[in-house]
């Protein structure tokens, strides 16, 4: 493992500089689920006393990293050392005995327990609860002081805000006796005053000592708050940097890597009079997270617009918002310049709106039906195959759904399958041929190419753009570059919940993504 | 009023004596879904205490032995259902009522077997069953006018499972909410990851609680048969198994509110068998006694559909604890 060490010198000078050992030193781990190497030989050394940020793009391979450094699943190769010993992590019960704690994104807190009995839970100290809540209420007022960890300890964790919720999670944690504290995402869920408080006592916590690792793709975090900063892409460890000798500018660099340059894309057809506009739309989300604060834009006849981001910067919320699924909490839809009511997903469709959702397998089939019915989704109660009494007639479907598989080049072509047997991107085409069938003057579109195969991509992008042409609007939300590239004749960059930057077709790939990062400010 | 002690002192002793299986199970039902796993099998588990208790105690003449094969018989399908509950991921409510057929089917197959006597086993002598309990003292007790002979009326000369039934409730308030195996067991109901986010085995504590489910529904069984009973006959718990669970879901998941569920049940049930044949007054037909017994179950759907009190179940019941990501 002696040369993976010297080929990234950071690490050696890690170790080299403080003397004692790292509180946590990762070597050659590897992760492999089915033929995804999830983490390939990946290096981690975070010493004692410092906040250590460890960024990249989604399902660059953080979280895998953590959650075998948390016990949740082996890992099939590597060593982990803590304060210098080789040790062995096989479960959660191992990683807490070493004082490794770990702050979930989605907290794993028992609602309608007391914050008490949430904290007490996994570290009672004794048979009784009696004879250990004393000393955990004591460790709670402890931790409060030191910290400014506040929180009511008799509160129900369902009544209280997410922000006090995660102080808990923490709480939790030091209470079992962390050392190495691994936080996952932790500000996706806060108000901006919220992560300021999570910073500082992050602060605290490294003053005290204790090793922070803080996993993020949140770039202005990363600059505000870390000591050091490892930067993850495709699996592997690219890079370690001290944070006061870098910048956004190259830990956005890092993290998105040198693309090819986007495949050559035809001259834009002329964009026509405005479609669809919104402005300062609101939306929440169904944790009552405010996710789209304050967009405005305007769609036309014969363009695609394509909205960039990194996944979970609103993009979702947005698109929700406007295919009906999700009421907005403010701000105006506009159709055709005439102001839309409030309007759900069928009366969306029903105006001309088409969606084809980003979560396929969640809002675009149902997995188990034949794909005849999946292609008939929402519209079910089209007259060309009801009957009498209002039944559907399976003849009809099949013919219907026959035809449309070979317009829309779907294979097999075989309308009885069940739908979950299609590949990727055969079902992203009876999708899309499902809600292009209906002749949409808006088609809403979100990560179209998610989980299909090259060929089935160029598919897809050549459709996107022949509706364009047609003269009709697309809106496309995508967390890749190379397609919002290659696709948008504009491109809106979100990010936490607002638009931060407009760019025209063929815009710098690395303009576009710091935008991405969040490095505007 | 000593005739209405005469009317009342009974149907109170009957209520306790007949809610007592319906405690047994309810807590069983309480132990299991308070872990997360539903239990539509405690019927079945009942069941199947009820014949193994009173086979051996026909065969050995001895009640405790017959009481320890209930319990053994009860395990063995608890352990069925954890098995497929909680390490096969397996539907709860298809195993718990897998449970029910397979015990309905085997008990009445295996007493024709064994004892030929139409599905029933034979009729116990004393030391196999249950005998009444003299209550200590209730010679002095019963010298106190009015209150001193409904207490020694109601409370006293029952059979040790109706003191046993009456001991548990307190005892399960204080395991599950006193203590750590009982923070972590409701815990594993609510929100499993945390408990295994926490180091701590979700599968084990699941076990852990149907295999209580078992001890509690044996010993259920046993009563019926071998307290209140002096043998077993085909389908002798009568749906009782589900008038538990419908106590238990009444009773929010409860232990105290288990108690008086299940002791409202009764007192429906000892009103139902005290009111069987007398006429309705000025109609002369007999009175329809159905009406009463069916009271629990419409009482558990009047619940459920949110017209009194809310009732909540523990959130993760019902579902199979899988790691995510």
């Amino acid at each position: 493992m002696g040369h993976q060490v010297a080929d990234i010198p950071d690490v050696t000078s890690a170790q080299g500089a403080g003397g004692a050992p790292p509180a946590i030193e990762c070597r050659g781990i590897t992760k492999r689920f089915g033929h995804v190497l999830a983490n390939d030989a990946v290096d981690l050394v975070v010493r004692r006393g410092s906040i250590h940020g460890v960024i990249g793009e989604n399902g660059a391979g953080k979280s895998t990293l953590m959650a075998i450094l948390h016990g949740f699943y082996p890992m099939d190769a590597g060593e982990i050392r803590v304060d210098g010993r080789p040790v062995t992590i096989r479960d959660s019960a191992d990683a807490i005995r070493l004082g490794i704690e770990m702050v979930h994104q989605h907290f794993m807190l028992v609602e309608p327990f007391r914050v008490i009995e949430n904290i007490m839970l996994g570290a009672e100290g004794g048979m009784l609860l009696a004879g250990g809540e004393a000393a955990a209420r004591a460790s709670l007022a402890r931790l409060g002081r030191d910290y400014g960890l506040v929180v009511d300890p008799d509160a129900r964790i369902g009544d209280l805000p997410v922000g006090a919720r995660q102080r808990v999670e923490i709480l939790k944690a030091l209470h079992r006796g962390a050392e190495i504290l691994i936080l996952d995402e932790p500000t996706g869920v806060l108000t901006p005053q919220e992560a300021d408080d999570l910073f500082r006592v992050l602060r605290a916590l490294r003053d005290e000592g204790k090793a922070v690792i803080l996993i993020t793709h949140k770039l202005r975090e990363v600059m505000a708050v870390t000591d050091r900063v490892s930067v993850m892409r495709g699996g592997k460890m690219v890079a370690h940097r001290e944070t006061a000798k870098t910048s956004a500018a190259e830990l956005g660099e890092l993290m998105i890597g040198r693309r090819p340059a986007a495949a050559a894309r035809p001259a834009p057809a002329t964009p026509g009079p405005e479609l669809l506009s919104v402005q300062d739309l609101r939306v929440r989300d169904g944790a009552g997270v405010e996710r789209v604060r304050g967009v405005s834009l305007a769609l036309h006849a014969g363009e695609i617009l394509g909205i960039a981001g990194v996944a979970g910067n609103g993009q979702t919320e947005l698109l929700e918002a406007l295919s009906g699924m999700r009421r907005a909490e403010s701000g105006t839809i506009r159709l055709r310049g005439e102001v839309l009511p409030p309007c759900d997903a069928a009366a969306m469709r029903g105006r001309g709106v088409a969606h084809v959702p980003e979560d396929r397998l969640r809002h675009g089939l149902v997995a188990d039906f034949p794909a005849q019915d999946t292609a008939i989704l929402g519209y079910h109660g089209d007259p060309m195959w009801r009957r009498v009494l209002g039944l559907i007639s399976n003849r009809a479907v099949e013919a219907h759904a026959a035809g449309l598989m070979a317009t829309h080049d779907v294979r097999p072509a075989a309308p009885r399958l069940r739908s979950s047997l299609f590949s990727g991107g055969n079902q992203q085409k009876l999708i899309m041929g499902r809600e292009l069938e209906r002749a949409p003057d808006v088609l809403l579109v979100g990560q179209p190419t998610r989980g299909v195969d090259i060929g089935g991509i160029e598919a897809i992008h050549r459709r996107l753009r022949a509706w364009r042409d047609a003269g009709k609007a697309v809106l496309m939300v995508s967390v890749e570059l190379d397609e919002i590239l290659a696709l948008s004749d504009r491109i809106l960059v979100m990010f936490d919940g607002r638009i931060v930057g407009e760019l025209p077709a063929g815009a710098d790939e690395r303009q576009l993504g710091l935008l991405m990062a969040g490095a505007h400010a | 009023m000593e005739a209405a002690l005469d009317l009342i002192v009974p149907i109170l002793a009957a209520t306790l004596r007949v809610a007592t299986p319906l405690i047994l199970a309810a807590l069983a039902g309480l132990f299991a879904e308070r872990s997360g796993v539903v239990d539509v099998g405690l019927e079945g588990k009942m069941l199947a205490g009820a014949f193994a208790a009173a086979a051996t105690a026909a065969v050995t003449g001895d009640v405790w032995l017959g009481l320890g094969a209930a319990i053994l018989a009860s395990s063995a399908l608890a352990l069925l259902h954890a098995f497929a509950c909680v390490t096969l991921r397996g539907s709860q409510v298809v195993s718990g009522m897998a449970i029910n057929v397979l015990a309905a089917g085997l008990t009445a197959t295996l007493a024709l077997a064994w004892f030929r006597q139409g599905g029933q086993t034979p009729a116990l002598p004393p030391d196999g069953r249950f005998q009444p309990i003299a209550l200590p003292g209730a010679q002095w007790i019963a010298e106190v006018p009015l209150l001193g002979r409904l207490v020694v009326g109601v409370l006293g000369g029952h059979t040790a499972p109706v003191y046993l039934a009456l001991l548990l409730v307190p005892l399960a308030a204080f395991v599950l909410w006193r203590t750590r195996f009982g923070l972590r067991l409701r815990a594993c109901g609510e929100a499993p990851g945390a408990v295994d986010a926490a180091g701590v085995s979700v599968a084990k504590l699941r076990y852990a609680g149907v295999m209580i489910a078992g001890l509690l529904c044996g010993t259920a069984g046993a009563t019926i048969s071998t307290a209140q009973g002096a043998a077993f006959s085909t389908d002798m718990t009568a749906g009782r198994g589900f008038i538990a669970l419908a106590a238990l879901i009444l009773a929010n998941w409860k232990p105290w509110p288990v108690l008086w569920t299940c002791l409202l049940f009764g007192l429906l049930d000892a009103v139902a068998i005290r009111l069987q044949g007398v006429p309705v007054p000025g109609l002369g037909v007999p009175f329809p006694v159905q009406a009463v017994q069916a009271l629990p179950y419409i009482l558990t759907v009047i619940l459920l559909a949110g017209f009194v009190g809310r009732a909540v179940a523990p959130r993760a019941v019902g579902i199979p604890y899988v790691k995510e990501r």
